[in-house]
């Protein structure tokens, strides 16, 4: 390969090969006064309310999938955490980590997603960091994103305020992006539209919040690696109530349901990109998921089931023929069966 | 989706869950011997409508659980080997051979270990790594075994010459037989298995019938299907009669897939074969014949399989057998469990304690 067109460990130094970096590429996509100042650290102006603050970690292989690469996931990823506590996003943090020998016209593949998903998301990055690792000492790219969010004072979400009685709404079809990787990595191919969800949530989480009486909205959470499984069984955990989810209820698409019986996988357990789980006060559940429709993001959004009393941590789910079996958390990473 | 969503209706089931409650006329047990009817009963939730006096077992047709810790050993030796590469499907990665150590932890450790799909992803893996010996790890019954015998048939026609197969291949009617000889186990019927009936036949099923008076119905694995067996199963014990009679008739035949015999038989004969708790269980295997043994990997790393105790404790061998259920076991739930398994039925997917410790008892 020409050297010119991949990364090199000079990339990585400080140096003028760093600084090339910087300008030529990171600034020319993601373009903002804070970052180009070049200062060790971003001075933000103060906010009234409560600071939110998050960190996640992208390693995902491979970098470019259906629906999204790891630039999107990295900025909706952190994006979503803030919303999940209510907050408004205000700015990232973009740390990468690149092999040596990285091709230069992928990592600006990543760069021009990231500065696009931060676009349209109205939230830019303002600090961030290179470094390079010999070859074979990383896997082509890590991202970490880190995030700050205002959280207005009188909004308080949590596992911890799901109360009984609580309406569980999905904002989409559940699975879509756990699926679409594992088929990439395992070389199925499918017909049909297999493609991650990644999209960043914040903008339903601030109309719900806008519009929905105070105090109704009580628990959101985004169902990525472990899905929906395992969030409602921290959900349960934290909250002490049981948790009752009905699978006729259930968003899949058809595509990703047969990928799962290809794959002997249950989409209850597949990570998502861009899903919440909203935990609603019951009055309010009818008035929620129509503005949760009203969006695009949300514009399949479901009521999947609703929290009891009974059984504290527990997760229960009303099968299509009327049976029921309990949902535990994931355990280790989804295997594909034998037969 | 076609074939799964209107054996999976509420409205279709809910008759037939009916029906089954007037089929049952006496208790009586029946043994599912296979882990994806196991599974596909959790998943579904039909243990808590099943009506009272019918008792469902689980018996040993899970081909990950049945794979004895001594075979676990001689596949962690040989991913040891520094030119070995291993092809495995998903559930073997983290089964734990006698030292408790699975494959997951050898590949941490620098083991070369791929999870592939298809048997044929193994060939194409030996072509990507000339300089490698590609071993696909044969595990599984009459279902699983033909792709595999296909692949080794696709490799000495292209001449592909850095692939071996480690054989512990099994085939299904030997350990029920050696089950049924056991006086310990009383079972009144058979719900056989789906997917390997496709291969051997419903036909298969007979000589149990004639031996045993055991009532046999091969099911299928959506939830109509397997109430439709219970159903069948329920009249024929009901009655005081045993035969075999095909609930899965859309897509297993009386005489099963004649190629797919004739190609398994081209490439494999039977042998003794070790099973996880039931011990060996004459001609229940199968092994690479003489003719092909270039892709038997037991023979061309020269392996030796060494006897193992089972992990002290583990209750897995009388759970294989029907005779004990998962949350009788010490172990269940606490020290085992799915994340970190001591015994295999909680390490496949398909385990019977998998079963139990997902979708509860």
């Amino acid at each position: 390969m020409n050297p010119k067109n991949c990364i090199l460990l000079d990339h990585g130094s400080g140096g003028i090969a760093s600084q090339e970096l910087i300008s030529g590429l990171f600034l020319k996509h993601l373009d903002n006064n804070i970052l180009a100042s070049l200062e060790d650290s971003a001075v933000l102006d103060n906010h009234p309310g409560k600071l939110a603050f998050s960190t996640d970690s992208y390693v995902v292989d491979p970098i470019f999938f259906p629906g999204g690469d790891i630039g999107t996931l990295a900025v909706h990823g952190t994006i979503n955490d803030l919303a999940m506590r209510g907050a408004r996003p205000l700015c990232l943090s973009l740390g990468l980590i690149l092999e040596e020998g990285l091709d230069l016209d992928d990592l600006e593949r990543v760069i021009i997603s990231i500065g696009a998903a931060c676009k349209e998301a109205g939230v830019p990055i303002v600090t961030g960091d290179t470094k390079v690792v010999p070859r074979g000492k990383g896997d082509k790219i890590f991202i970490n994103t880190s995030g700050i969010g205002i959280v207005a004072e009188e909004v308080n979400i949590s596992s911890t305020m799901a109360r009984p009685g609580d309406v569980i709404i999905l904002s989409g079809s559940m699975g879509d992006h756990g699926i679409t990787i594992m088929t990439r990595r395992a070389g199925i191919s499918l017909d049909g539209n297999l493609a991650s969800d990644s999209a960043s949530l914040h903008e339903l989480v601030a109309l719900l919040l806008d519009r929905l009486p105070p105090d109704s909205l009580h628990t959101l959470r985004d169902p990525t690696r472990g899905g929906v499984a395992t969030s409602l069984n921290e959900i349960a955990a934290a909250a002490h109530l049981m948790a009752e989810i009905h699978e006729t209820d259930i968003p899949v698409r058809k595509e990703v349901r047969a990928a799962c019986e290809i794959m002997g996988l249950d989409p209850l357990y597949l990570a998502n990109e861009g899903k919440c789980l909203v935990l609603v006060a019951a009055e309010q559940a009818e008035e929620a998921l129509k503005l949760m429709r009203s969006t695009s993001v949300g514009n399949e959004s479901a009521v999947i089931g609703s929290l009891k009393t009974g059984t504290p941590g527990q997760v229960v789910l009303r099968t299509t023929i009327g049976g029921s079996r309990i949902i535990t958390p994931l355990h280790g990473e989804p295997l594909p069966r034998i037969c | 989706m076609k074939y799964l969503d209107e054996f999976r209706d509420q409205d279709l089931a809910a008759p037939l869950l009916e029906e089954l409650r007037r089929a049952v006329t006496k208790p009586f047990r029946i043994m599912e011997v296979c882990g994806t009817h196991t599974m596909a009963i959790f998943r579904n939730g039909l243990r808590s409508l099943l009506p009272e006096g019918l008792e469902l077992i689980s018996g040993p047709g899970c081909p990950v659980c049945v794979t004895s810790a001594s075979h676990i050993d001689a596949i962690l030796t040989m991913a040891e080997q520094p030119k070995v590469r291993i092809a495995l499907f998903g559930d073997l990665f983290r089964v734990p051979g006698s030292s408790g150590l699975s494959l997951a932890y050898a590949s941490s450790q620098g083991a070369k270990v791929d999870i592939v799909y298809s048997p044929m992803d193994s060939l194409e893996l030996a072509k990507k790594h000339p300089q490698e010996l590609v071993i696909f790890l044969g595990v599984g019954f009459e279902t699983t075994t033909p792709g595999i015998a296909a692949t080794i048939l696709a490799a000495h026609n292209s001449g592909v010459d850095n692939f071996a197969v480690f054989s512990t291949h099994k085939v299904m009617p030997p350990p029920l037989i050696a089950l049924l000889n056991d006086p310990e186990l009383q079972i009144d019927g058979l719900l056989c298995p789906g997917h390997v009936s496709t291969i051997i036949g419903a036909g298969a099923y007979q000589p149990l019938v004639d031996k045993y008076g055991l009532a046999c119905v091969v099911g299928g694995f959506e939830p109509a299907d397997i109430l439709q067996a219970l159903i069948l199963l329920a009249r024929q014990v009901g009655q005081g009669e045993a035969r075999v009679e095909n609930a899965y008739t859309r897509a297993v035949r009386w005489e099963g897939n004649s190629r797919a015999q004739q190609m398994v038989s081209e490439i494999f004969e039977p042998v003794d074969m070790e099973w996880r708790g039931l011990g060996t269980i004459p001609l229940s295997g199968l092994a690479i014949r003489d003719s092909y043994d270039h892709f038997d990997a037991e023979k061309r790393l020269d392996i030796k399989l060494i006897p193992t105790e089972e992990p002290r404790g583990c209750r897995c061998g009388e759970i294989l057998k029907g005779k004990e259920r998962p949350p009788q076991c010490p172990l269940f739930g606490s020290r085992c469990t799915p994340g970190n398994p001591v015994g295999p039925c909680m390490v496949s997917s398909e385990g019977t304690c998998a079963a139990f410790y997902k979708y509860g008892g």
